[in-house]
């Protein structure tokens, strides 16, 4: 056994020696006729050849090593546990979820104001990527250009106050109109495209509305980007030290409590989480309507659906149009916490993190995909520390999870299985 | 009073000419069992029907109504449902689910008298109400098939080779549905390789031979043809 697996364990050694050579930096250098290591001291080296000794070992030996891990017993208590009743589990969910949303909505006032910024950040990708599980998720069309939508909600909003003086409120519905506009539009095209050639339109769409906003500089401002873009109000009242705005009043005058820079930090977030879980309510009620069924039929078997006299044409354009509505939405709230965009913000490496949210949290499936969100937003944020290594953790992470839950994190259930007892 | 009509109908894959001018005739209330050999084009024959590839020349009438160049989707609403070759189910929906598509454009009402008609035929299926079709065994699934087809109560039913890859118990159960099927006043067009079963249920039946119909006769005389015999029922 250990015989078949030696080319295999030679070539992973090598390619350990190999990769090291950049990650650590190490240079070759031409001293007169010789060729010469730097950068790298002997503690280094040492420890490159025991990597690669240690990756040799195991390779060949994996087999037994494998083996031996599946006998280990199961780490996870739960894993063999019986299935709970569905009307049991039903009102767990429901409780669950009441504690988290009542919790999302006192936890502010407790921790510091980068926490609630950060949170804030994390809703918004919480809406991006719920957004996105519509269409990738549930109707099983892989979208590569997602960001674009998200771009086109952000800059709605960013021209509109620009040129018209609009402000959040109005700007949020015509965002996610506009961008719900863009993916119907969208959506022609590509309809006829399945699989990877459906991801290369999307990414061609992702990157053209990108360099349109980068080269259209007499409107968008180009790579300067929009500043300025003022934070939501809430009833006409403002956040600021003084009115920025004829007719508003402010925030701390009309609660009669001394000023802070807190309070627009809160609000925001509390905004960004009603706006979040709007998001997921809608979407959760369309997965339950007929159009969500025929999502997931598409998805499921194209031909079988079409069989049934369901329009390929609509079923996908609704999936598309749903998607790209909340990506706006989101894109509108972007800008307003930012107060500043630029085409800087959204390149493919956004969609890719939206992308990688979704496949994370189990497709199809709601809090799985919230959950990833969190997970995906912090985890680079509590690596800070590690700095540079911080982004090979959390490809680390990705590629683990993908070995071990293939699913996502928690996958979409539709397991129900009552055996009668055999008499 | 015929049922679906195809005159002199001819489907290209391109360049390459799959149906030769083929004329078929189904009358209402009957069984007519399509069969032939691989590659005859008894799958392209009811994809046409189906408007998928549509034809390119021929004409194709569906009760009275020219189905030639309507669109897929509406000839699906149209009183007519097909049961695919292979099955192809949800597999990851839910038995239920499943049916709940094949009901997509009728009303709740009779969404839920069709899936209790549905449970009535397979009572297989009730017992799996609530299980993800994909990890039933092809029996079922093809249980499931059939009564997903039937959920938009059909006038006519297609079926593409409902005894591919299951066991001889099961398909002389799914054989006995569909003659109880043409019992309830549905008309039912039958391909498959299984000539011996189809021929000896059907009413009428076509053998197709490489885009054209060779023969046609009722069910009992071809089974007796000793050409056919020879051909598909092994001598």
């Amino acid at each position: 056994m250990a015989a078949q697996n030696f080319k295999h364990a030679l070539f992973c050694a090598i390619v350990t020696l190999v990769i090291s050579y950049p990650i650590l930096g190490l240079n070759l250098v031409a001293q007169g006729t010789q060729v010469v290591l730097e950068g790298a001291d002997t503690a280094t080296l040492i420890s490159i050849v025991l990597a690669a000794v240690a990756v040799f070992l195991f390779q060949l030996f994996r087999d037994h090593i494998m083996g031996s891990v599946g006998k280990m017993p199961n780490l996870n208590p739960f894993a063999n546990r019986e299935p709970m009743e569905q009307s049991k589990r039903q009102r767990l969910d429901t409780i669950v979820l009441t504690l988290l949303v009542i919790g999302a909505l006192i936890w502010p006032f407790l921790v510091s104001r980068g926490s609630v910024d950060l949170a804030t950040l994390v809703l918004i990708y919480v809406m991006l990527a719920l957004g996105l599980n519509v269409v990738v998720g549930l109707a099983g069309l892989l979208d590569l250009g997602y960001v674009a939508f998200y771009a086109v909600g952000a800059y709605t909003f960013a021209l509109l106050y620009q040129y018209f003086n609009i402000s959040f409120w109005l700007a949020l519905p015509i965002g996610a109109c506009l961008a719900a506009t863009f993916g119907f539009l969208l959506g022609f095209p590509v309809l006829r495209l399945r699989g990877d050639y459906l991801a290369i339109v999307t990414l061609g769409f992702g990157e053209i509305i990108r360099i349109l906003l980068n080269n259209m500089t007499w409107l968008t401002g180009g790579p300067n980007g929009i500043g300025g873009i003022p934070d939501p109000t809430l009833f006409g009242m403002e956040f600021g030290r003084r009115v920025k705005e004829e007719g508003n009043t402010l925030f701390h005058e009309v609660f009669n409590i001394s000023y802070s820079g807190n309070h627009k930090i809160i609000v925001l977030y509390l905004i960004t989480l009603v706006l979040a879980l709007f998001t997921a309510l809608v979407i959760r009620r369309f997965t339950k309507m007929p159009v969500g069924r025929s999502w997931e039929a598409l998805r499921e078997d194209e031909i079988a659906a079409r069989s049934l006299g369901l329009n390929r044409t609509s079923v996908k354009l609704s999936a598309f149009t749903i998607g790209a509505f909340f990506a706006g939405f989101a894109g509108t709230v972007f800008a307003s916490k930012q107060g500043f965009i630029s085409p800087e913000s959204f390149v493919f490496l956004e969609s890719a993190i939206i992308l990688a949210i979704v496949v994370l949290g189990g497709m199809g499936s709601q809090i799985g995909v919230i959950l990833a969100a969190v997970a995906v937003i912090i985890l680079p944020e509590l690596a800070r520390e590690f700095s540079e290594y911080r982004m090979l953790l959390f490809g680390l992470a990705m590629v683990l999870m993908m070995i071990w839950r293939p699913q996502g994190l928690m996958p979409m259930r539709r397991i129900h299985i009552e055996l009668k007892k055999q008499e | 009073m015929s049922m679906l009509v195809l005159e002199d109908v001819h489907t290209h894959y391109g360049k390459i000419e799959a149906l030769h001018g083929v004329s078929v005739e189904v009358n209402k209330g009957e069984i007519v069992s399509l069969i032939g050999a691989n590659g005859a084009g008894k799958t392209t024959l009811l994809m046409t029907v189906c408007g998928n590839p549509q034809a390119s020349s021929g004409r194709i009438i569906l009760e009275g109504r020219d189905i030639t160049r309507a669109p897929t989707a509406s000839i699906m609403r149209s009183g007519i449902a097909i049961v695919p070759e292979g099955r192809r189910i949800f597999s990851g929906l839910t038995v239920e689910e499943n049916l709940h598509m094949g009901g997509f454009f009728k009303s709740k009402a009779e969404i839920r008298k069709n899936q209790d008609h549905a449970y009535e035929l397979f009572p297989r299926l009730k017992e799996r109400e609530h299980q993800r079709a994909g990890t039933m065994s092809g029996g079922e699934q093809q249980m499931l098939a059939i009564g997903r087809a039937l959920m938009s109560k059909p006038k006519m039913i297609i079926l593409d080779e409902p005894s591919l890859g299951l066991a001889p118990l099961v398909i002389k159960q799914i054989f006995e549905i569909i003659g109880h099927l043409r019992d309830e006043g549905i008309t039912v067009f039958l391909v498959e390789q299984n000539a011996n079963q189809a021929l000896s249920l059907a009413d009428r039946g076509y053998v197709l031979e490489t885009g054209r119909i060779r023969l046609q006769d009722t069910g009992a005389n071809l089974l007796a043809n000793p050409d056919v015999r020879a051909a598909y029922l092994g001598g």
